[in-house]
């Protein structure tokens, strides 16, 4: 009988894949693609950290000679920023109009995302789409729409209160910062199961009652993660305020605008400083919003 | 009494044709099919959560075939329990009375009285995330008789219970049956569930319903 030579058994023998390199290499680059992305971010904010601390540096060194009191207060660019009328104005309009557009994009996102969500009417598409333009436009083209929209009636009756207004700043961060609401909105009723509502007519609720008594309740979560976006979009909005609220210090001045002005006089320092306030209050928006949204679990 | 007459329903490119059937009062009906015949389709309907095409439903005497669906006074338990994420236990069971406008005492009284007798007075203070799919079958159960109900509605509540929990909510169905003398309508795909609760047993096959049993 002829048997098999070496040769020939090895190659009818099947041999298992090799997967757990390949299933290293999946992760691996997986992590660092994912990663890079948290580094570009973290490696951001670090650097405006390190700029600030160098440049406090610097100036204890050059106030040293003359006089120690000096030195401590007129350091910190920070210190320095905060106890600017100008800075102190800009801070306060923007927190409250941060505040006042993002409820109105509350006020009007919740309705929206649900009706988007619960009901299939004629022209759904469409203004699925609309709702998308603030998304997608530049928001310099934002601005210079709502600026010629004020130019036609009826909102030309009121142009004179609002455009280069303070309530310019508001319209102008409500107009982009709703669209994220409403985006945030429609899918947490998305993820609500129609079930709970049907449930809570069959036992005897109006249609309006189903909605304050079971889904908002359920969508509560969901509800604060849209009034965070709006709130930090608002913050960050710059564009639409530039050209339809204008730059005007002490009037229509938020933070985005400090920056931009500060940059504007070759202030570094000062445009730096206020990005670290902007980052300061982003960051405790966020931190309170993933405390209430959890322990309200 | 439920009774359907030369019911339709369509919903998309699904269309059930001329349906009829009568649950006597008091009955526990039980209404089998494969899945995507159209059980959970007729249900709603009599729920008022879809419309129909043709046809009339009476409940307890009553045209309902054009009424709102939070005045037909039906219990309905669905599948998934479906509960109320943000509610307690007790929420849960007073939520149809508190609708009602009861008073607190009453209120609470009937409480205690369906926790004691779906067995889940410990559950009363807990949250859905931390109740068992058995517990949250109680729960929704409780909630849909809360209101005393005289049709009962339930939506293959048992079909996502481990084999001994299962016979357990059998005999809990049957329990509340006997005790509430609701007209129940029990939708499953399970022959044992049909065998355990039914005193009629309604098939659907073919866009047609045949009753098959009843004592």
């Amino acid at each position: 009988m002829k048997t098999r030579s070496d040769k020939e058994e090895k190659q009818l023998t099947i041999s298992q894949p090799v997967i757990s390199f390949s299933n290293s290499m999946f992760f691996l680059t997986l992590s660092i693609l994912g990663a890079s992305y948290v580094v570009l971010i973290l490696a951001m904010l670090s650097a405006d950290f390190a700029y600030m601390v160098r440049e406090t540096g610097a100036d204890q060194e050059f106030y040293s000679s003359e006089s120690s009191t000096v030195v401590t207060e007129r350091s910190n660019p920070i210190v320095e920023s905060l106890s600017d009328p100008k800075v102190q104005y800009s801070i306060w309009l923007s927190m409250t109009s941060c505040t006042f557009s993002a409820l109105l994009s509350l006020l009007v996102a919740v309705p929206m995302g649900y009706l988007m969500s619960r009901y299939r009417f004629p022209g759904h598409g469409l203004v699925d789409a609309i709702l998308d333009i603030p998304i997608v436009l530049p928001p310099l083209v934002v601005g210079l729409s709502l600026l010629i929209l004020f130019q036609f009636p009826p909102f030309a009756y009121f142009a004179r209160e609002v455009v280069y207004q303070v309530p310019a700043v508001i319209v102008a961060q409500f107009s982009v910062a709703c669209a994220f609401s409403v985006r945030t909105m429609k899918s947490t009723f998305d993820h609500i199961n129609p079930r709970c509502e049907q449930v809570a007519i069959s036992l005897g609720c109006s249609k309006a009652q189903a909605f304050g008594g079971v889904v908002l309740p359920e969508a509560r979560r969901g509800i604060l993660t849209a009034f965070t976006l709006a709130w930090a979009r608002s913050l960050g909005e710059f564009g639409p305020l530039l050209i339809f609220a204008g730059a005007t210090r002490m009037k229509t001045e938020v933070l985005s605008t400090t920056v931009f002005l500060e940059m504007n006089v070759g202030n570094l320092q000062g445009a730096v400083a206020v990005s670290l306030i902007m980052v300061f209050a982003a960051v405790i928006v966020l931190v309170l919003t993933r405390v209430f949204g959890q322990s309200e679990l | 009494m439920i009774s359907l007459q030369n019911v339709s329903i369509q919903q998309g490119k699904f269309r059930l044709d001329d349906i009829s059937f009568l649950v006597p009062s008091g009955a526990y009906s039980v209404l089998m099919g494969k899945t995507g015949s159209g059980k959970t389709t007729i249900l709603e309907a009599i729920l008022g959560f879809r419309k129909i095409a043709r046809g009339q439903i009476t409940l307890v005497d009553k045209d309902v075939t054009k009424m709102n669906p939070a005045v037909r006074g039906i219990g309905y338990v669905p599948q998934d329990a479906a509960l109320f994420s943000s509610m307690s236990v007790r929420s849960h069971l007073a939520f149809a009375l508190q609708v009602r406008r009861c008073h607190k005492q009453v209120v609470n009284g009937r409480v205690n009285e369906l926790a004691e007798m779906l067995g889940i007075t410990y559950l009363l203070d807990r949250f859905p995330d931390k109740l068992s799919g058995g517990e949250k079958q109680r729960v929704a159960i409780g909630r849909a008789i809360s209101f005393r109900p005289k049709i009962l509605c339930l939506d293959e509540p048992l079909s996502a219970l481990d084999e001994e929990t299962h016979s357990q909510m059998c005999d809990l169905l049957k329990t509340v049956w006997k005790e509430t003398g609701v007209t129940a309508l029990h939708v499953t795909h399970h022959v044992s569930e049909a065998s355990n609760l039914a005193t009629q047993v309604l098939k659907i096959a073919d866009g047609a319903i045949h009753t098959i049993g009843d004592e």
